[in-house]
Parts: C-alpha cells; sequence; structure tokens
C-alpha cells in the first residue's frame, strides 16, 4: 500500500475529525543547518476521542503540537503540509484568525505549570485575561465568576480565595489544575496536552489524569495527549500514534499498539519496560543512542537501532502500510513479509 | 543490641533510627526543624537491592545522601558492614560505599576528561601505584559499563544522557564498592535507554555482587530491580516488603493508593484496574501533621492515628508496615 491510500483515508475520515494534519513537515533553521524536526506527519482526531502522541526526546511529537497551535519558537517554520480545522487550513489564517482559534477553538497545557504560568500575576487575574478576550464574559466581575466557577469544576478547593493567590503558593498539582481551567475557560473543541503529568507525582497524576478523563467526558473535546510513559498512554487514548525521527511509525488503537505491534520500534519500546505480567523478566533494550536530528539517517530513522534492518532501510524510507482494520506501520520489514507471503519465500534484502 | 552483635551481623547496611533535620528559618528569630527523615530503620544483605519509593518531598533522597554523610546526621546510627559509620570513618569507607546521583548532566565535571572523571577517586583513596596503572584500572571500568576505551579522553558534554550515567556509574564502581547509592539514576533517560542502564545496574550485581539502595519513583522500574522495597511518606517509613508480597498484597493505605495510581503500559489491566485517588496534597513537612503523617489524607483514620505514629509491626514473613488501622 502506497502513501496515497493512506492519504485516501485520511480523507474518507475526514468528515468526523475535528482536526485533520495532512504531511506535516516543521524545520528549525539553526547555526548548524535545517533541522527537519516533523517530516511528513498526517493524522486525523476524531470529534470527542483521546488521540496519544508517544515518543522519545527528539521524536517531533511536541513539535507536532507546537505546530498546530502556531507557537514555533522563532527559528521553526511549517514548510509543507495542512492543518485543517473543520475543513478550513489553519496555516493560511491570519495573526487575527490565529489568535481567535488558540483559546477558543483549540488550547493547551503544558508540561512544567510552574514556568507556563506568569509569577507576577494572581490565578484570577490570568484567568481573567482568557476570559475576557475570548468569551462573553467581559466584566471583571462576569469573568471573577466564572473563574470561580471554573476552578471549581477542576477541583480547586476555596476556589473564591485561591484566584486571590499567585502560582507560587499553589502546589504542583493545583497548578496544573490551574492551567486546565485557563484552557477550558473558552470551552474549545480541542485540548492538547503536553505533557500533562511529566513533571507531577504519581497520586497527583492519578488525580490530573482522572480530571481529564471526565471533563472530556462532560464537555466532549477531543485531546491530543503527548507524552512518552507508556502507562498514560494505555490507560487514557482511544488511538495512538507512535513517533520517530519526526515520523510517525505506527498508527491503531491502544490495542493495536499494545498486543499487535508491527513496527520494530514499538516492539522494542515495550519489552524496554518492565512487563506488567512478570515483573522479574528481563529488560531488553533498544540499542544505540536516541536519534541525532542534525544527522538524519537517509533512509528509516530508526534503521542504525533496528536489529532486523534490510538493505532497503538504509538508503529508503518506508511507507505506512495496512495491517488489518485501520492499524498502519511504516516499517520494510512489513513489506516483506507481505511480499513473501504473496511470491513465496525470496531470497533476504529486497 | 550490643556492638559484638553487629560485627557478626547478617546484614551489609543496617541503618536504625536515621533523623536528618534542616533547620529552616521561619521568621526573624525563629528556626523551625525540617524534618526531612524522621526515624527510618532498614536493612540490606550483601549483594541485594532495596528499592526506596516515595512522592517527591518525602525524604527518600535525603536518606541516601544522609548515609554516604553528604549531610551530616541529626540523629540515629548507620552500621556498615558491622562498623558504626562516624564522621571520623567515612572518609574511609568511601571506598566501599559510592554513590550514583539523578542528573548525568550535572553530576560531571564539564572540565574534566573521562579519564580524570572514573579516576578521581583512585586518585583520593590512593589506589595505584603508578600512572600506567591508573590508566588501565579506568580502561577496565569503561569496558565494564560499556564504553569504548578511545572515548577516555573526551568531555563529559560530548556524551548522551545514556553514556553519561555509565561514565557516572563506573566513577562509582572504581573504588570496588560493595554498596552504592542509587539515587534516581534512570529518570532523566529516555525509556529506551532506561532499559539499557538497569539491564547495566543487574549485571554489575550478578558480576561484582554489589548492594545498591536503589530509590527511584517510577514503581515499575523498581519493582523490577529490587528484592525488597521501601515506601516513604514524609518522612517515615510506612511499609516495606519483599517486592512482589508489597504488590500484591500491599497493606498501608499509602502504598495502596500509590500502586492504584501507577499508570499500567497495558491497556486491557488498565481499564480492569480502579484506582483509589487519594485527596489534597501531601502536607508540608514544616506543618507537619502530628502522629501518623499520612492520616490527613487516609479514609481509615482514626484518634488513635492523630495521637501517636504507629510503630512498623510485623505482618508475616517480614512484611513491615505502620499503621493503627489495616
Amino acid at each position: 500500500m502506497s502513501i496515497d491510500n493512506v492519504e485516501e483515508k485520511v480523507l474518507e475520515n475526514e468528515t468526523d475529525a475535528v482536526l485533520s494534519v495532512r504531511n506535516l513537515h516543521t524545520s528549525f533553521f539553526t547555526d548548524s543547518g535545517e533541522v527537519q524536526a516533523v517530516n511528513g506527519v498526517s493524522f486525523n482526531l476524531p470529534k470527542g476521542k483521546i488521540l496519544g502522541v508517544v515518543g522519545e526526546s527528539g521524536s517531533g511529537k511536541s513539535v507536532t503540537a507546537y505546530s498546530i497551535m502556531q507557537i514555533l519558537a522563532s527559528t521553526g517554520r511549517v514548510t509543507e503540509g495542512e492543518i485543517l480545522y473543520k475543513g478550513e487550513n489553519i496555516l493560511k489564517y491570519s495573526k487575527k484568525q490565529m489568535e481567535s482559534f488558540r483559546g477558543d477553538k483549540c488550547s493547551i497545557i503544558f508540561q512544567d505549570p510552574m514556568t507556563s504560568l506568569n509569577p507576577t500575576f494572581t490565578v484570577g487575574w490570568q484567568l481573567r485575561e482568557a476570559l475576557q478576550l475570548h468569551t462573553q464574559y467581559k466584566t471583571k466581575k462576569a469573568a471573577n465568576a466564572r473563574a470561580v466557577e471554573l476552578l471549581k469544576m477542576v477541583g480547586v478547593n476555596e476556589p473564591e480565595s485561591r484566584i486571590k493567590q499567585y502560582p507560587f503558593e499553589l502546589s504542583g498539582g493545583m497548578r496544573q489544575r490551574v492551567m486546565i481551567a485557563m484552557a477550558l475557560a473558552c470551552e474549545p473543541d480541542i485540548l492538547i496536552a503536553d505533557e500533562p503529568t511529566t513533571a507531577l507525582d504519581v497520586t497527583i497524576q492519578a488525580q490530573i489524569l482522572e480530571l481529564m478523563k471526565d471533563l472530556q467526558k462532560k464537555l466532549g473535546m477531543a485531546i491530543i495527549m503527548v507524552t512518552h510513559d507508556l502507562g498514560v498512554i494505555a490507560s487514557m487514548c482511544d488511538e495512538i500514534i507512535v513517533m520517530y525521527g519526526g515520523r510517525v511509525c505506527e498508527r491503531g488503537t491502544a490495542d493495536d499498539i499494545f498486543y499487535r505491534p508491527c513496527h520494530e520500534y514499538t516492539k522494542g519500546l515495550l519489552r524496554s519496560i518492565p512487563n506488567v505480567n512478570n515483573m522479574k523478566e528481563k529488560l531488553v533494550p533498544i540499542g544505540g543512542t536516541p536519534i541525532n536530528m542534525l544527522a538524519m539517517p537517509k533512509g528509516c530513522a530508526f534503521c542504525p537501532r533496528c536489529e532486523n534492518a534490510l538493505k532497503i532501510c538504509l538508503t529508503e524510507k518506508p511507507e505506512e502500510l495496512e495491517m488489518p482494520d485501520g492499524h498502519y506501520a511504516a516499517c520494510w520489514l512489513n513489506v516483506k513479509k507481505a511480499y513473501d507471503e504473496e511470491h513465496g519465500e525470496v531470497n533476504a534484502n529486497v | 543490641m550490643s556492638e559484638e552483635t553487629k560485627k557478626n551481623s547478617e546484614y551489609l547496611v543496617e541503618v536504625h533510627d536515621l533523623k536528618e533535620y534542616f533547620p529552616v528559618k521561619t521568621g526573624f528569630f525563629k528556626t523551625t526543624p525540617l524534618k526531612a527523615v524522621d526515624g527510618v530503620s532498614f536493612n540490606i544483605k550483601a549483594g541485594e537491592t532495596l528499592g526506596l519509593v516515595g512522592e517527591s518531598g518525602c525524604g527518600k533522597t535525603t536518606v541516601g545522601r544522609t548515609l554516604l554523610h553528604l549531610y551530616k546526621p541529626t540523629g540515629g546510627e548507620f552500621y556498615f558492614n558491622g562498623e558504626l559509620v562516624t564522621d571520623n570513618n567515612i572518609h574511609a569507607l568511601r571506598k566501599q560505599m559510592q554513590m550514583v546521583f539523578q542528573d548525568p548532566y550535572s553530576s560531571l565535571n564539564p572540565r574534566m576528561t573521562v579519564e580524570d572523571i572514573i579516576g578521581e577517586p583512585l586518585d583520593i583513596h590512593h589506589l595505584y601505584k603508578t600512572k600506567a596503572e591508573r590508566h588501565d584500572r579506568v580502561l577496565e571500568l569503561m569496558e565494564l559499563v560499556g564504553l569504548n576505551a578511545e572515548h577516555a579522553t573526551r568531555y563529559a558534554h560530548e556524551f548522551s544522557g545514556g553514556q553519561r550515567q555509565r561514565i557516572g556509574i563506573a566513577r562509582a564502581l572504581a573504588v570496588n564498592p560493595k554498596f552504592i547509592v542509587c539515587d534516581e539514576p534512570v529518570s532523566a533517560l529516555d525509556v529506551s535507554i532506561q532499559a539499557q542502564v538497569i539491564n547495566m545496574f543487574e549485571e554489575l550485581q550478578e558480576k561484582l555482587g554489589v548492594a545498591y539502595l536503589f530509590i527511584a519513583h517510577d514503581l515499575l522500574v523498581v519493582h523490577h530491580i529490587s528484592k525488597r522495597i521501601a515506601v516513604m511518606y514524609l518522612g517515615k517509613l510506612v511499609e516495606i516488603a519483599d517486592a512482589d508480597e508489597l504488590n500484591d498484597h500491599p497493606i498501608h493505605p499509602y502504598t495502596l493508593s500509590l500502586l492504584s495510581a501507577v499508570p499500567i503500559p497495558d491497556p486491557k489491566m488498565a481499564r480492569a484496574s480502579k484506582r483509589i485517588v487519594l485527596e489534597g496534597d501531601v502536607p508540608s513537612p514544616l506543618h507537619m501533621p502530628t502522629g501518623c503523617p499520612f492520616r490527613t489524607r487516609c479514609r481509615y483514620a482514626t484518634e488513635q492515628c492523630a495521637k501517636e505514629m504507629p510503630p512498623l509491626t510485623d505482618r508475616g514473613d517480614n512484611h513491615m508496615v505502620a499503621c493503627w488501622n489495616k
């Protein structure tokens, strides 16, 4: 199957997708050259679903999220592709349109709630800012009342006194709740959560994850959950995208990815975490070191660390092949396997 | 217990009632002790791994650092191989106890070559006679942790996170220690690299018979690597048991909610599992609740919990729990 078929499939699903990203390329232009952080990523975000994006540092998962919000660092630029929100390409939006898209239609919460809140303003001030800019709560009084409501919704106790406090007076979990309240202020269709719980402790992480699940059910928004934690992905997401080196290497449902992985990287990732059914089983690490984005391999990005790499992996980027039922993987080994099954075993190295 | 029985102890590491208080200024003339570690006791046998888990601020890192006298202990005793560790003999004992730090970026001197970083403990403890001997030992250590010999002349910034952590481990191994405190040694690494480092810790233990105090917040990793696991909450040990036992039959309400909060990397199990979500946040260690520190978030708390800290009691098979009601 070629990339066209994937795109056809993407088009097919577009009707029930709030957001579809097509062939997104994002590069950073640095002193040491162009870094292609995202390299042809396509996906659909279905309405009211949680999409997990999992990958290691440098896989391009956060850059994909920032590209959607158009909040890339000054050296970064989307060089190719489309991001369609309800059929409109947001990359063509004017600055003003983009401002109303951000917050109104789509919001983001970041990993570190301390550095993403302004330390010099009270929590209430920061919540009011979003409300007065984007919603009908234009007066200070109305916005204040709404802020209290929002804080109550995300489980902050004593919201009336909290809105007078500064971020440093709150604990990490509380700050993340305030961030979520801000993100929900305008009742967006899409919430992007970039490692929302990485900086938090496990018990607080559980609180925040439960909260996000509840709110998603209540408000019916779609969530893009960007994380490196396979545990978070398994317990939260309906569909999963696995990224490596700026490309999607596998996509499917949670069960597809965890029980029927078809890409060598996904398989390796699952073998390198403790097996919950047999904790004492030896871990099988992925050899080598994480990818150097400045010196990307010509072929498959994972090829230098892949044990079963073929000759073709060195020179050609694999395209996504449909394993059954909307489960896709971009790996030459699957192409070879399919070919072998059809034509009988052919002497290795296609 | 008398000094004599200690000498023949079956444990390599014996910690009794360890305390570490930090003075914190709470007013113009007032300082309040922050009880980071408050009466912690545990034992580790030679060649074994004890996992120490807990949330941030519970004092797990302080335990590790206090053992090596990186902080001067406020109270308690630590017997290493039957010998009471004091300020006077700690320098010599560091030949047998070492530490691996969490952050492989800030724990290596950027101005030193890898050879000098790994060789520094050898210099301090005068463990070689000639330069050539030192060089050989460094190369041997580098091979042990899977680093190339030609990397010896490079600087730390030229390595990736996983390789830096290997350098840190080689440095800890230089003096042939019997006991290593591993303070969150894999949490700064990517998942695929974590497995490499964890496997290396296990192989080194098999090969060299070192004991680890493995401090981490990732419960899955700790369960995988540890023989026994100790759970800390606000400076106190609340439960300590064999790894599988603790995982299968946790008793303390805090351990229960901690384990249920771990996101399981298995969709079916994750769907089936029920989280016991704890209300509220960890109280500030400056305003510690009276009695059991967990009682403010505990469903089972009674009056007795407010009055007195429950002692660690054995519930069979060396499964120790500190709780009045469970």
